[in-house]
């Protein structure tokens, strides 16, 4: 599903990479938490999946396609496969729920009879009903984020990328958004989270990729947020 | 596609943004019925060429009594003299088309009808005015073969070629076509840059929703068109304004002053109004069109 090959990602006028040597491998299906400190490299790494960026060295794979080689034209079709959910939700304020979901497939050119059969399903999933018609300021930081991570699953992407997630939120919030990611992840969709949260992460008991300047330092399938704990 | 969705967004884009758009439509307008203006001009020169030297004619004057060139020194032309210069110039057909003589008393009539409502018609007599020699060129541009036949030979006073004189009135038109000409450039150059502004701006107001768009997988096209095509419909009206400036213009000053007090002369008909007008609108859009995309290429990369 996601595969780095010994990359290396060097942003110009810095010295020192961002991602030093990575490589590593995400199946279908799982669920990845990508933890390190501020820094570490995390952040780099997803954009590198969305290819927001491209690597200095080595060869990033995603969903069968070395991204190195994809060219620009193809872009918007690989991020059509992958939902991407962020820390400060980036919804239009002046968009209703139901419209906001609907934004990330109208601008795709999806038939206006599928967006009206999808968006109410997928607003259910993240257990939104009833809420369609509420501006996102009407709603709280977790109902914000879950209008998020109902634009980013509406297509039912292979990939859901969530940067810092519930970085906004209180723990009880954050708790449930943990349960929404997890069943979308039941339903077949890979998730990658990179957050700060040790708690959620001792909870969930998921694999864990450490990060720490630039380096790979741990790699545990059912692993915790960190050994000094 | 959904078409009704790139619809709202170009409404909203317009309206959010209503005073740069309002100024893009009217440097477009400006800039544009300048450049209309110009071709105009153009057109109007072509017409009155077309008109004119069709009907100039190179007048050979004849020594009158009194004549103070040094080719006149023999007095009035003679009878000879003037047999002579009518049979040389027949020898110069094809290039001379028709000949046509006119003497004193018809140069009379000619200018009585010509001044008639001016005190100069007294104070001038028969005997003033010199006879000559009305001479059509086939083309009108070899003027110089028959300037230096007769030029300076006795009882010729002076050859005149009409089409000089109106060569010096098409070099003002002309000029002044080249400086309408200009200022619509300067003012097309304002118009790319206001534009390529404009398209920053919007670029930047609606930078969360391009950024969405871009993260959902939007085909940089479906980004881009609503920007483009509200550059292109401002440029549009821009342009449909300029061509009613143009169209006034026509009905106003050309058929509504102009014709009546020149009657001597065509002036440019609305066919080449209609030529115009496509050429000013495709140039606003084309040009509306591209500064907007290479912007955007700059400000909305995938």
């Amino acid at each position: 599903m996601i595969l780095f090959d010994h990359v290396t990602k060097v942003y110009a006028n810095q010295q020192r990479p961002a991602l030093d040597d990575v490589s590593l491998e995400i199946e279908k299906g799982e669920f990845v938490f990508l933890v390190g400190p501020s820094g570490s490299g995390k952040s780099t790494f997803l954009r590198l999946v969305l290819r927001e960026e491209q690597p200095t060295k080595g060869q990033v794979w995603v969903l069968g396609k070395e991204l190195n080689r994809l060219s620009n034209w193809k872009i918007p079709a690989l991020r059509r496969q992958i939902g991407t959910v962020f820390q400060d939700f980036r919804l239009l304020p002046n968009k209703t729920v139901a419209e906001n979901v609907a934004f990330a497939l109208e601008v795709i050119g999806k038939p206006s009879a599928h967006i009206k059969k999808v968006v109410p399903e997928v607003l259910e999933v993240v257990g939104l009903e009833g809420k369609e018609g509420r501006r996102p300021d009407e709603l709280s930081g977790g109902e914000q984020q879950r209008v998020a991570i109902a634009r980013a699953f509406v297509n039912r992407p292979m990939i859901l990328i969530a940067d810092e997630p519930t970085g906004n939120l209180d723990p009880g919030t954050s708790v449930g958004i943990m349960k929404l990611l997890d069943r979308i992840n039941r339903l077949g969709t890979t998730v990658v989270m990179s957050t700060h949260d040790s708690q959620i992460v001792d909870q969930m008991r998921r694999r864990v990729i450490e990060l720490d300047g630039g380096h790979v330092v741990r790699d545990q399938s059912r692993g915790v947020y960190g050994y000094a704990r | 596609m959904r078409a009704t969705f790139v619809a709202s967004e170009v409404g909203n884009g317009l309206r959010r943004n209503l005073t740069m758009t309002l100024a893009v439509i009217i440097t477009v307008a400006v800039s544009l019925g300048l450049f209309g203006a110009s071709l105009l001009v153009r057109a109007q020169v072509s017409t009155m060429k077309d008109f004119w030297f069709d009907k100039v004619e190179v007048s050979i004057f004849l020594c009158s009594k009194g004549s103070d060139t040094p080719s006149c020194a023999g007095g009035a032309v003679t009878a000879a003299q003037r047999d002579q210069i009518k049979s040389d110039l027949e020898g110069l057909r094809p290039l001379v088309e028709e000949i046509y003589y006119e003497s004193k008393a018809e140069a009379y009539e000619r200018f009585k009808e010509q001044f008639k409502n001016s005190p100069i018609v007294d104070n001038v007599t028969e005997s003033a005015l010199p006879e000559s020699f009305r001479v059509k060129l086939s083309d009108p541009t070899q003027y110089d073969v028959v300037a230096s036949a007769f030029e300076g030979r006795p009882g010729i006073e002076q050859v005149n070629d009409q089409r000089k004189v109106l060569d010096k009135f098409f070099q003002i038109l002309g000029g002044l076509q080249l400086i309408a000409l200009l200022i619509a450039l300067v003012m097309l150059v304002v118009t790319v840059l206001l534009i390529v502004n404009t398209m920053r701006v919007a670029a930047f107001s609606r930078r969360r929703e391009t950024s969405i768009m871009r993260l959902v997988g939007a085909s940089n096209f479906y980004i881009q068109l609503p920007f483009l095509l509200e550059a292109a419909l401002a440029a549009a009206i821009g342009a449909v304004l300029a061509i009613g400036g143009l169209v006034l213009m026509k009905t106003i000053i050309v058929d509504g002053v102009l014709a009546p007090s020149f009657q001597f002369t065509a002036f440019v008909g609305w066919d080449a109004i209609w030529a115009i007008a496509p050429i000013m609108l495709i140039t606003g859009i084309a040009l509306a069109g591209l500064a907007a995309f290479f912007t955007l290429r700059k400000y909305l990369r995938v």
